[in-house]
């Protein structure tokens, strides 16, 4: 099938101010590759500041106006420019955001819904998507500090599902929701993957992107070092030790920790990020050189001794 | 109801008390004042000549020999009585003289203070919705250039540009000179009045102008203007809709909360321009050790920004819906 989201070599980097005066270049997200089919739900996952919600606000293009973004991204094969973005974000594209302060506090749920349109057609539309998510016409009258955390997240999902959407960001939809209230929202998301739309799903909830996922792109430290189906992971077919190590750290699956934590971005040493971490470590992994993402059994892997085979 | 009476009870007690320290603090400074009443208004080669019969009837007409605490509590119990005296300097009752001065300034307060309000704030969010872009330049630019302009300086410069030079304006006073009082047009009025309004005006923007920038620089980093822009929505759109919205509540604060400024600057700029507004009756008043027409005019100005405060808390409760929805609830 033809991929709706194509994101090749994809890297975000900020420009701040260190020491004061000294400008340098931080690179937030590095070498990123994936894609999206249609109909299906591709997961993120990756711990916080591992460069997650910046990859939706790239694809979406609106970065902040000190970072810039290198390689390519193509949205129905053709490359989305900023200009295209621009045309496409809100309508064919949509983001799915966190939480509630996401919601102007000033105003109205049902004019935040419907961007202000006030004809009757717009009106129907907000109220039957506010009902798909078992929300009541009386919601449209309630600001976002009237919400609860469970009904926030559906009135985001309805505002961005109002436009029927072909590409769905989903930005870490879930935290702060109880166990069932979040496989609920999610459920929504595979949902709308069953129509046909595809979604990005952004998470640090390994867990909970599995019960929907399609596929599972891990990120570490702004890379993609693995790209699985669901299927692996159960199967035991993962490929990358921190994948592995995330796997295991799940409560069900022994609640193994490992040590050491995530280097920050402008921390990135040469060779493989995750060596110092890594339980399989060679004096190879640690340079010269960065370790090549190549596609593997099915998925992909950045690792140059990936489980279960030899080397690279 | 019964939360609604609470807050009124709080804000009279309060505005009360405040009153109360700041006629008192009035009266104490003035009394601490090195200005002898009997040379500043009758003068030294007039009391040189006087009997000390004469000397002693005007000392108790200045009150110069009555005790402070007799002097204060005899007025406070007066004012509270609702008369607040007569005015030694001019001779008629303070509140009829701060009536005819009231009447003279409040053209000019106001709209210094409405246009200052509209200015401030397009500029405002203006500069902070275009952030770091030339209109944002300009705007902090001029900000900072007239806030750090003394207000005197620049009523002088208006006046000697406007007045002297282009001579579109009069130089000074309310009226037109030797004109019956009965025969001056509403027009001339106006005329007279357009260059202090100005003056008042210009140094009102910058700080309201600056603080909505920095409350607009907020809104536009908020996640809701994020999404906002993720959804689609055009700048201009973002500005209209979310911008002014959430802008608004400090906006509010700081358009009543100028109120003390524009009186404050009156004072200068009335004592410029020659205008026989409120301001100009309060540095006679000071400077004459006109006790009584003081203390009236700083008590009526410190009820007038009190009202403004309140006014201020009272919008609250229409433009936050947390503040509507919960009062509504209880």
């Amino acid at each position: 099938m033809e991929p709706i989201l194509q994101v090749e070599h994809l890297s975000i980097s900020f420009s701040q101010y260190h020491r004061g005066t000294r400008k340098r270049t931080l690179p937030v997200i590095h070498d990123l590759s994936f894609s999206i089919c249609p109909g299906q739900v591709t997961a993120v996952v990756g711990s916080s500041g591992s460069g997650k919600s910046l990859l939706a606000h790239g694809i979406l293009g609106i970065l902040p106006y000190n970072s810039a973004l290198e390689g390519t991204i193509l949205y129905q094969g053709t490359p989305l420019t900023q200009r295209r973005a621009e045309q496409l974000r809100g309508r064919e594209i949509v983001l799915v955001p966190q939480g509630v302060t996401y919601l102007d506090p000033l105003m109205e749920v049902g004019p935040q819904i419907r961007k202000g349109r006030r004809d009757p057609r717009s009106k129907a539309r907000s109220r039957a998507v506010l009902e798909r998510y078992g929300l009541g016409p009386e919601v449209e009258k309630r600001y976002p500090f009237e919400l609860s955390g469970g009904m926030a997240r559906r009135v985001l999902i309805a505002s961005a599902v109002v436009e029927q959407p072909k590409l769905i960001l989903a930005d870490e939809p879930t935290p702060g929701l109880d166990a069932r209230a979040a496989s609920r929202i999610l459920g929504h998301f595979r949902e709308l993957a069953e129509d046909g739309a595809g979604v990005l799903l952004i998470t640090h909830d390994l867990e909970l992107a599995l019960t929907i996922a399609h596929r599972v792109l891990v990120l570490y430290a702004g890379e993609t070092i693995e790209e699985a189906s669901a299927a692996d992971f159960s199967a035991g077919r993962l490929r990358h030790p921190y994948t592995r190590a995330l796997w295991a750290a799940l409560p069900q699956n022994g609640f193994t920790p490992i040590p050491g934590t995530q280097p920050y971005p402008g921390e990135i040493s040469d060779g493989c990020q995750f060596a110092p971490r890594c339980p399989r470590c060679r004096p190879e992994c640690r340079g010269p050189g960065p370790v090549p993402y190549v596609p593997r059994a099915g998925g992909w892997v950045r690792c140059r001794f990936p489980e279960g085979g030899e080397a690279l | 109801m019964k939360h609604r009476l609470q807050f009124a009870g709080k804000k009279l007690l309060r505005m009360a008390l405040l009153l109360l320290g700041v006629s008192l603090a009035a009266f104490l400074l003035m009394s601490a004042s090195p200005l002898d009443p009997l040379q500043t208004n009758v003068g030294q080669a007039a009391l040189g000549s006087m009997s000390q019969e004469q000397i002693a009837q005007l000392e108790d007409y200045w009150g110069v020999n009555t005790p402070l605490a007799e002097r204060y509590l005899g007025w406070l119990f007066s004012a509270l009585q609702g008369d607040f005296g007569t005015s030694l300097l001019y001779r008629q009752p303070v509140l009829q003289i701060i009536g005819e001065r009231l009447a003279n300034s409040l053209g000019l307060l106001l709209f210094a203070w409405v246009l200052s309000g509209i200015l401030g704030l397009t500029l405002g969010v203006l500069a902070g919705a275009l952030r770091g872009r030339w209109p944002d330049k300009l705007v902090r630019g001029w900000c900072l250039l007239i806030s750090s302009t003394p207000t005197f300086w620049l009523a002088l410069l208006l006046l000697t540009v406007f007045a002297v030079w282009l001579g579109w304006f009069p130089s000074g006073l309310s009226v037109p000179i030797g004109v019956e009082a009965d025969s001056v047009t509403a027009l001339e009025r106006l005329r007279h009045a357009v260059l202090p309004a100005l003056t008042l005006s210009i140094t009102g923007v910058s700080n309201i102008a600056l603080h909505t920038r920095e409350k607009m620089v907020d809104v536009m980093e908020s996640d809701y203007v994020l999404f906002a822009r993720a959804r689609g929505e055009s700048l201009p759109a973002i500005v209209l809709r979310h911008g002014l919205r959430n802008v608004a509540l400090p906006a509010i604060t700081l358009q009543f909360a100028s109120v003390s400024e524009i009186i404050g600057g009156s004072v200068l700029v009335e004592q410029v321009f020659s205008y026989p507004g409120l301001g100009q009756a309060a540095v006679t008043a000071g400077l004459g050790s006109d006790m009584p027409l003081l203390l009236g005019i700083t008590v009526l100005t410190a009820a007038i920004v009190f009202g403004g405060n309140v006014a201020a808390d009272l919008l609250y409760g229409v433009v936050d819906p947390k503040i509507r929805r919960g009062a509504a609830k209880a």
